[in-house]
């Protein structure tokens, strides 16, 4: 089956690729870039005006909540969330239950998503059931296809069985993937400071998420390994992460949208869509959020979807699970926030959100080239739209965006010879 | 007259108006209270729930009286384990209790927000009756009627809150409605029990409680408790009471009058010694009295509003 993007810009810093043109992809690959007609009985024709052609997008912070909670998310539900987002690649927490701490998980995860337009890799628990106790068996897990490891939901317990991983996982060249907050201070549930002093809500100081940045950054140093710091939330870890990369220490950082537009302020409506963790810092730290992706002390933008349960979300504020769905919104907030507010390039954005995590996974960057698999994502930087959580696909609804306004959306996911368009999943072969 | 909103979910952003009606209502409700016959029949036929998730048997009975007294038909539902923790949300508990249809829901909650969350599926008037460390406004309402009712006035005074301010929600209810009526407010305790920011509500803080005590016209001396995680915000007791416990002593050095409130229940030894809490400076017992009083004020206010 031929598909034919018309008038398209083809956008990969990967290639140092910036122009416009045709492509013409021929059963899943790309069969052609130039000046190309196609007449609309010998295939589908997309007039693409205005558009984007990228490097399929990559969310390396994705909560699938199978095995264990598939009332909140599947395999197959969070990868159609990801396809509507503009994902064609995600990788997925090991929390589940079981946690992703032996081989089978691993490879029941890529069973089970082998069949769809989204690539999904697993990431391995760094201990066993993310105890914290005893190394997972890591080497196995990478064999059987995990590509980070990570015990998010927690730190790596102690500074010995991370400097015990960090040696290990040298043998495998893979990221260790840091949730980053100091057991002995995460108490609370929202940020700690004058808004949680008023709203009489137990806080979670900052210096708990810098306290452990400082020391995976010092244990990456001494023992020479990968630490790739997730969801990085507070001016002084942002600080370190800038530090450790001119020292030449192998550190890498992503950041939520949400942490890069939300505050500890929205939180005086006790919504429990807005409590997360990291929790929503301050103003100050945002603005530090939006300097390090300028300067590239943050590499990835990452989503950190988590979904859960409505009942779960309407508890009372203290106990509510903390995250919410990030996968639908995230293209449209990043470009709202940071390409129109003039922050980012759109070439930074895709290294953000396409490069940068795929080369920190050691995953292959899609070529847009004759003759590569069309992994793309089309995305409309100008498109105005409305969200609307009934029209997710994830199978959960926690978000705090319903009815934000964004500009920018995904007009076309294409990867493994199918195509994700207006809200239907087709075959293009 | 009638207040500016339909619920009591804190003092926080209450005109003084509002504040004002409660206190002056109050006073009439007061003088009830003292006539051989204590029963006015202002809240007959209204169904009042009090939905106590936390136990605290003093605030339930001064509401449960103050019912009583307005002549409402109260029922009464505590637990002391969270709804979630039993497989049934919080929301479907309170919509089963509303089916039965109540008027009014006075709530006590361990989870900051659950009266505002009340308010978005529940038709009846919300009164907080303590949520988390956030607010207990019918508190500092009673404390604020106690301070007017010996001083006279809220206006210009300086009120000292003393103890863990971090975890208290009669120190933040305190704050709001104490500043919105004008007077200066001060918080006195360990650098641990003062949370950050706390500036920011306007209040000057004091780390020694001499200096409380001499700048301030009234001391409201909060209850002590170890909690869980005791040893690590303050080392013991003992300390706590040599260093920051309001004593004749220490009241003694003071130049002119101080007026002693406590919420209640009293930590003898601890945050206040036995003879200052039977003392002449205190005002402990008609806090008590004035507290359903004032419950009582905005229940009628709450419960005739249109
Ligand atoms: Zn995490």
């Amino acid at each position: 089956m031929k598909i034919l993007l018309k008038n398209v810009s083809l956008l990969n810093p990967d290639q140092k690729l910036d122009k416009k043109a045709d492509l013409l992809i021929e059963n899943g690959k790309i069969s052609e870039i130039g000046s190309i007609e196609l007449d609309e009985k010998d295939g589908k024709v997309f007039d693409l005006e205005g558009n984007y052609c990228v490097p399929g997008l990559f969310d390396m912070h994705v909560h699938l909540r199978e095995p264990g909670r598939e009332d909140e998310e599947t395999i197959e539900t969070g990868s159609n969330s990801a396809a509507a987002g503009g994902f064609t690649g995600i990788a997925c927490m090991p929390n589940t239950d079981p946690a992703i701490d032996s081989a089978e998980i691993v490879r029941y995860i890529i069973e089970k998503a082998s069949h769809h337009l989204v690539d999904v890799y697993p990431i391995g628990a760094v201990s066993n059931e993310r105890k914290g106790e005893t190394l997972a068996p890591l080497l196995e897990l990478s064999k059987a296809g995990a590509v980070a490891f990570s015990d998010d939901g927690v730190a790596v317990k102690t500074s010995d069985l991370l400097r015990s991983a960090l040696e290990y996982l040298k043998m495998v060249d893979a990221p260790l993937i840091e949730h980053c907050e100091d057991e002995a201070l995460a108490d609370g549930v929202m940020n700690e400071g004058a808004v949680s002093t008023e709203l009489g809500v137990p806080g979670l100081p900052s210096v708990s998420e810098d306290l452990i940045v400082m020391r995976d950054v010092l244990m990456a140093e001494y023992v020479g390994g990968k630490v790739h710091i997730a969801h990085i939330s507070t001016k002084n870890s942002v600080e370190i992460v800038r530090s450790a990369k001119l020292k030449g220490i192998k550190v890498t950082a992503e950041v939520t949208p949400h942490h890069f537009t939300l505050v500890d302020e929205s939180l005086r409506s006790y919504d429990t869509n807005l409590r997360m963790n990291p929790p929503l810092r301050t103003q100050e730290d945002v603005d530090a959020m939006i300097e390090g992706l300028k300067d590239g002390a943050i590499d990835v933008i990452a989503s950190d979807h988590a979904p859960h349960s409505l009942e779960e979300k309407e508890y009372e504020f203290i106990y509510a699970p903390n995250g919410i769905l990030g996968l639908e919104t995230q293209l449209g907030i990043t470009l709202s926030e940071l390409y129109h507010k003039k922050h980012l390039s759109l070439a930074e954005i895709v290294d953000k959100l396409s490069v940068n995590p795929r080369k920190i996974l050691g995953l292959p960057v899609p070529q847009i080239k004759v003759g590569e698999i069309a992994n793309l994502t089309v995305f409309n930087p100008d498109e105005i739209w409305t969200v609307d959580v009934k029209k997710f696909l994830s199978k959960s609804k926690n978000t705090p965006f319903d009815k934000k306004l964004l500009t920018g959306k995904p007009t076309l996911t294409i990867n493994n010879g199918q195509m994700f368009s207006q809200g239907k999943f087709e075959s293009i072969v | 007259m009638s207040l500016s909103s339909r619920h009591l979910l804190g003092l926080y952003n209450v005109p003084k108006e509002d504040i004002q009606l409660i206190l002056d209502t109050a006073v009439t409700f007061r003088e009830v209270m003292e006539r051989p016959i204590k029963k006015v029949p202002t809240l007959q036929g209204k169904t009042i729930v009090n939905l106590f998730f936390e136990n605290s048997t003093r605030t339930r009975i001064s509401f449960e009286l103050a019912q009583k007294r307005l002549s409402a038909d109260t029922v009464n539902f505590s637990t002391s384990t969270s709804s979630t923790k039993k497989g049934e949300t919080f929301k479907d508990t309170v919509k089963n209790i509303e089916a039965m249809k109540v008027d009014m829901i006075v709530v006590r909650h361990q989870s900051a927000g659950v009266p505002k969350f009340l308010t978005q599926f529940s038709d009846a008037n919300i009164i907080n009756a303590g949520d988390g460390q956030h607010e207990h406004p019918t508190q500092a309402l009673l404390d604020m009627y106690s301070i007017r009712e010996k001083l006279g006035k809220l206006a210009g005074l300086k009120v000292c809150i003393v103890g863990d301010i971090a975890h208290s929600r009669v120190a933040r209810s305190n704050i709001y409605g104490l500043k919105a009526m004008g007077a200066e407010v001060s918080v006195c305790g360990p650098t641990t029990m003062i949370p950050r920011g706390i500036e920011n509500m306007g209040v000057k803080i004091y780390n020694r409680i001499d200096d409380a005590i001499k700048n301030s016209d009234v001391l409201n001396v909060l209850r002590i408790q170890l909690e869980r995680k005791a040893g690590t915000s303050i080392p013991s007791l003992r300390e706590y009471h040599n260093f920051f416990g309001v004593t004749e002593e220490r009241l003694a050095k003071k130049e002119g009058e101080i007026l002693i409130l406590h919420p209640g229940p009293i930590n003898r030894g601890v945050e206040i010694s036995s003879e200052v809490a039977d003392g002449p400076n205190q005002v402990i017992l008609n806090q008590v009295a004035n507290g359903v009083a004032i419950r009582m004020a905005v229940l009628y206010l709450l419960g005739t509003q249109n």
